[in-house]
């Protein structure tokens, strides 16, 4: 563990870890963790862009795609599982409201109401709860890996790249839209109720759920740090600057990119899965454009440059969503607009780059004076 | 000429129909140090360019130690052994000297080899021993963005150093340098080119005539004058380009 967390980043972790792990269960009632939970699924994916934007200096404005593939994936298995509960339902049963009655039994609701009779081959996998995670981890990699190798290998890049990314998320979202019957279309897959026969649905299921994100977070972020601190990530690093010359140091800088783009996808899909676990529905919004941005918003206010800044920029991005959108719904998007000028224009390094230019320079100072 | 390492054939590129480099032939020998000359838009960056891979060519050949490199991707060449430093200096900015120096180390060039990669001895004395050459002993720990001009320069010929090619190919190493610096810069040539060819495109005569063993006069994209220094001086073409009517 000293090998993997040197110097600061051993406080900046521990600091986290009481935060999410001590503080937050201890002062937030189950609503509200369930909440910051929700919260730190898009951390996985500001994590993720740390790596990809951040250090390697490739904008993806498509992270959407990566977090509504795990999501849905992960949603995938649990409307199986609900629909299975609905087999022999009867009219009586209906009445009390244990279950529904469907015109084809055993099928997911919104297959019933799109009037198909059987699930599609391409949900075949998705009755296994192993293969479920063995998918949520590979499959968003996988994409990003056939996905970037295209892009990189033909020198995509810059904004272009951040074009391509952010239609792509356009195209997923009316994709799934689009086609009710195999997906869910609009209404996204609701109703999730049980993961192997444990309901999801009750407090105490929302309050391990959340210790499940914090702790699966918590790794990714030791993921991170430890492709940070190998030749990896300076090499990620120099491709910021200098793509010519680590071209001509004699890397490929495909596979470089390629690599981390494909961790980014990796976090993604994770947050996606965590994602439904927490709520409890996956929606095609969450796999757009508008929420593609957000992601990026969150790892630009939390500080690009700093996994830990980007947990606590969507902490704080998410939190202020909420607050704020509580009180004036409609000024929400003009207010997270104007965070994301004033970051630019003011924080380049975001809130990390906060802590570290300006407070802990005079932390430092006031200490060395005593 | 069995020794020539490099061995370029009738390289010729256009751009928009307009030849840069036209039918251009030369060798370079073993251990031999080329200074390639000529006016602005002679052509020099980009036979540079051609024979390391980043502009593909219209016609023509370049063999490595007997091996076509023609259509190879850059990385690739880099492996064989032809290091290239840029006209203005490319480090990376955002990493230490010696952050700089351990990355062109030649192992565990690929993500996973990357990610393995542990900074052992041989790889602390390798920095070392190229830190030395280019002066920059003290500055290992420096971020290489607050280099001088001229360190950073050094730096760049030293991740050449650091991966020991047989062939270096360097795009005027002494621009905007101070007199005192091209002085240690010619100097650290002379030590760099023990055992290894390198090629340098060079405006600055004076320079040139500190280093130079064999100088090639580029003109139109085209050799115009090839041989000893004093010689092409003394040659009335290389006059009449350099000083006109």
């Amino acid at each position: 563990m000293n090998k993997i967390l040197k110097g600061d980043t051993k406080y900046h972790f521990l600091v986290l870890a009481v935060l999410l792990l001590v503080i937050f269960p201890t002062f937030l009632d189950v609503f509200r963790l369930n909440l910051v939970g929700k919260y730190l699924t898009f951390a996985f994916v500001a994590v993720g862009l740390v790596i990809c934007w951040g250090a390697g200096g490739i904008l993806s404005l498509g992270q959407g795609v990566f977090f509504g593939v795990g999501g849905y994936l992960m949603a995938m298995h649990l409307k199986l599982e609900a629909a299975k509960a609905d087999i022999g339902c009867t009219r009586e049963l209906q009445e009390t409201g244990v279950c529904i009655v469907q015109s084809t039994p055993g099928i997911p609701d919104f297959m019933d109401w799109a009037s198909m009779t059987e699930i599609p081959l391409f949900w075949g996998f998705s009755h296994s709860l192993i293969l479920t995670i063995i998918m949520i981890l590979t499959v968003p990699a996988i994409i990003a890996f056939f996905f970037g190798y295209v892009m990189f290998r033909n020198r995509v890049g810059g904004v272009y790249f951040a074009i391509i990314t952010q239609s792509t998320a356009a195209l997923l979202s009316i994709l799934i839209i689009g086609n009710a019957g195999y997906i869910g279309g609009f209404n996204g897959i609701t109703d999730l109720r049980t993961l192997k026969g444990w309901d999801i649905r009750t407090d105490d299921a929302k309050f391990y759920i959340y210790f499940a994100t914090v702790i699966c977070l918590l790794i990714v972020l030791l993921i991170a740090q430890i492709i940070l601190n190998s030749k990896l990530g300076r090499v990620t690093v120099a491709l910021r600057g200098q793509e010519d010359r680590v071209r001509f140091t004699g890397y490929s800088v495909t596979a470089f990119k390629t690599a981390a783009f494909c961790f980014a996808a990796f976090a993604a899909g994770i947050g996606g899965a965590f994602f439904t676990m927490n709520v409890g529905f996956i929606h095609a919004n969450f796999v757009g454009v508008v929420a593609s941005i957000e992601m990026v918003i969150f790892c630009a206010v939390g500080g690009r440059f700093s996994i830990y800044g980007a947990v606590y920029g969507a902490l704080i991005v998410n939190a202020a969503k909420t607050l704020f959108s509580e009180a004036y719904p409609e000024l929400w998007l003009f207010a997270m607009g104007l965070i994301f000028v004033g970051v630019v224009l003011a924080f380049q390094k975001g809130v990390a780059g906060f802590y570290s230019d300006v407070i802990e320079p005079r932390f430092r100072s006031s200490k060395a004076s005593k | 000429m069995a020794t020539s390492v490099l061995s370029v054939k009738d390289l010729t590129v256009s751009f928009d129909g307009y030849k840069v480099v036209d039918n251009l032939s030369f060798d370079i020998g073993q251990n031999e140090l080329r200074v390639i000359i000529g006016p602005n838009g002679a052509g020099k960056t980009t036979v540079l360019d051609l024979i390391s891979g980043k502009t593909k060519p219209t016609a023509g050949s370049v063999k490595f130690n007997g091996r076509e490199i023609m259509g190879v991707s850059e990385n690739r060449i880099v492996k064989l052994g032809l290091g290239r430093k840029f006209q203005t200096p490319s480090i990376f900015e955002d990493l230490t000297v010696l952050e700089n120096l351990e990355i062109s180390f030649p192992r565990g060039r690929d993500v996973f080899g990357a990610f393995f990669f542990t900074r052992d001895d041989e790889v602390v004395n390798r920095i070392n021993e190229v830190a030395n050459i280019i002066y920059l002993e003290e500055e290992l720990e420096t971020d290489a963005a607050s280099l001088s001009h001229g360190q950073k320069q050094w730096l760049e010929i030293g991740m050449l150093l650091m991966q020991d090619p047989k062939l270096m190919m360097l795009d005027e190493p002494v621009a905007g340098m101070t007199l005192n610096e091209r002085e240690q810069t010619a100097k650290l040539l002379n030590k760099i080119c023990q055992g290894r060819s390198v090629i340098v495109i060079e405006h600055d005569m004076n320079f040139v005539k500190q280093i130079a063993q064999t100088v090639t006069v580029l003109h139109q994209g085209s050799v115009l004058s090839e041989g000893e220094m004093g010689d092409v001086q003394k040659d009335p073409k290389v006059i009449e380009v350099y000083l006109g009517h």
